[in-house]
């Protein structure tokens, strides 16, 4: 079964538009649907873990159970705000991607 | 042995089926078809077969348990009509672009409004561009045999598609022939055993299927759906001849009824290609050399082998049982003008839209038809490219 290029042309791909490689949205980026980019105040942060467990693209990475110093998965947060709402110390603020350098 | 018996289409196909003995069989009774998986059911109810049954809730349901159910590795089968199939739409898109080999029954029946229960082919007609399979049957025998036929055609490696068999509502799925009914044996023996390419129950190699498919991904599945529908050309033809050689009934593409030599040439799909055979006797009788071009698969559509059938006559009527409303003439006349037309077949061709809603169709009206097709040949073309057949007026 063939493997999943983003160039792929049409006699390459599985038919039925299958997708055999478990697990592969990871290689798929989605940075380009974002308009705003979540920002985290880390010395406000309290570690609750909020933003990590509602975020709906697991793009929220945790290091030694502590989001902390983390920063946000960019290739995979599509902006959606919700870290945003429902952190209790308001301490992420999503900044608009005209405003940031990258 | 086989055996012949008196069966009405519908329990013609109910007798395919058992013999089929498919894994799965999900259905939600409409008329003319009900009687298909009633019958079907009082099979699984005295343990005939080995299908799972399932009751679902409507035909959206029914074709999203049978496409779930090859999807999981399943021989699917399935029977509708008219508003079923079109409550099937959304559905019947997936099963094809999942390259799914269900095999759904269609007993033709027009579309609301208003109510009828009668035969045209509004209902397929209209799924035409679904990409599934279609084959038409004549009578209750190519009712059956096209349905055992479908199996194989559809669960071919490379084709890997649904398929829709057609029979024509009451005229068919109600009137009783004479049925060959062959060996359970035979039949077995003939659609051999299934086994699906990327099957979900398969949990040691799982797969997605049907995931979101943008701008970036969905142009070339569909570039490669395309690809299918040569080999689903070739598998009907070979298919057919190998039908042929063990049942002894041999079946292609399209039927070619006195056309050899013909002037006159009527093309006509399902029941109506029966009625025309009386008429070509009848007028053959009298020495005018008409034919008929009896059309069987209309998906995938032969066009160059219709063009190649066509190619001698003198003026040809093309009859559609179904009206594309909005468009000037009938689906199937714009499909084979335009195979002659790609072709460089230049032929007088007039379009008949006739019964819908069951209206019927004589002898005397087909006859008719080639009475005016003499007319169509001496002036070089119909007075007017399209007439409804046995309208009031």
């Amino acid at each position: 079964m063939s493997v999943y290029k983003p160039d792929a042309k049409w006699h390459e791909m599985v038919s039925g538009g299958y997708i055999p490689q478990a697990g592969n949205a990871q290689e798929y980026i989605v940075s380009g649907w974002r308009s705003q980019r979540p920002v985290r105040d880390d010395e406000a942060c309290i570690d609750c873990l909020f933003c990590w467990v509602y975020c709906p693209d697991n793009a929220v990475p945790v290091k030694d159970e502590s989001v902390i110093g983390q920063g946000f998965d960019l290739d995979h947060c599509k902006g959606c705000g919700i870290c945003a709402a429902v952190c209790p110390k308001d301490c992420i603020e999503m900044v608009p991607e005209s405003e940031c350098d990258e | 042995m086989p055996q012949v018996k008196p069966m009405e289409g519908n329990q013609a196909v109910a007798e395919a089926m058992r013999q089929i003995n498919p894994d799965v069989v999900a259905a939600y009774p409409i008329t003319p078809s009900t009687e298909i998986v009633q019958t079907f059911a009082q099979f699984v109810a005295d343990g005939e077969v080995d299908t799972n049954f399932v009751t679902v809730e409507s035909e959206h349901s029914a074709m999203s348990a049978c496409t779930a159910a090859a999807a999981a590795g399943g021989r699917v089968m399935n029977a509708t009509s008219s508003a079923g199939l079109a409550l099937m739409w959304e559905i019947l898109y997936i099963t094809a672009s999942l390259r799914m080999p269900v095999i759904l029954t269609v007993v033709n029946r027009a579309l609301s409004g208003n109510i009828n229960i009668h035969c045209d082919h509004s209902d397929t007609m209209g799924a035409r561009d679904a990409g599934w399979i279609q084959l038409y049957a004549e009578d209750v025998q190519e009712a059956y045999d096209n349905l055992i036929q479908a199996v194989g055609i559809g669960a071919r490696e490379d084709v890997r598609l649904p398929v829709m068999s057609c029979l024509d509502g009451f005229l068919v799925s109600h009137s009783y022939e004479l049925l060959q009914v062959e060996d359970d044996e035979a039949v077995q023996e003939f659609i051999g055993p299934y086994q699906a390419r990327y099957p979900l129950l398969d949990i040691e190699n799982p797969i997605t299927m049907g995931p979101l498919d943008l701008w970036d991904f969905y142009f070339e599945h569909k570039r490669d759906q395309w690809e299918a529908y040569g080999p689903a050309k070739q598998a009907i033809v070979e298919v057919g001849e190998a039908f042929g050689e063990k049942f002894g009934r041999h079946y292609g593409l399209m039927e070619n009824y006195q056309l050899d030599d013909a002037e006159f040439v009527v093309m006509a799909m399902s029941s109506m290609a029966g009625t025309a055979k009386d008429a070509v006797e009848t007028l053959r009788a009298e020495g005018v050399k008409a034919g008929l071009l009896k059309l069987r698969a209309f998906r995938p559509f032969p066009a160059e082998e219709i063009a190649e059938a066509l190619q001698g006559a003198a003026a040809v009527a093309i009859c559609d049982r179904a009206a594309s409303f909005g468009a000037e003439v009938g689906p199937l006349y714009a499909e084979v003008t335009s195979a002659l037309y790609n072709a460089g077949v230049h032929i007088p061709c007039s379009n008949y839209i006739y019964g819908l809603g069951g209206r019927m169709v004589t002898p005397e009206d087909i006859v008719g038809i080639y009475r005016d097709l003499e007319q169509v040949a001496a002036e070089g073309q119909p007075p007017q490219p399209l007439q409804f057949l046995g309208v009031r007026s």
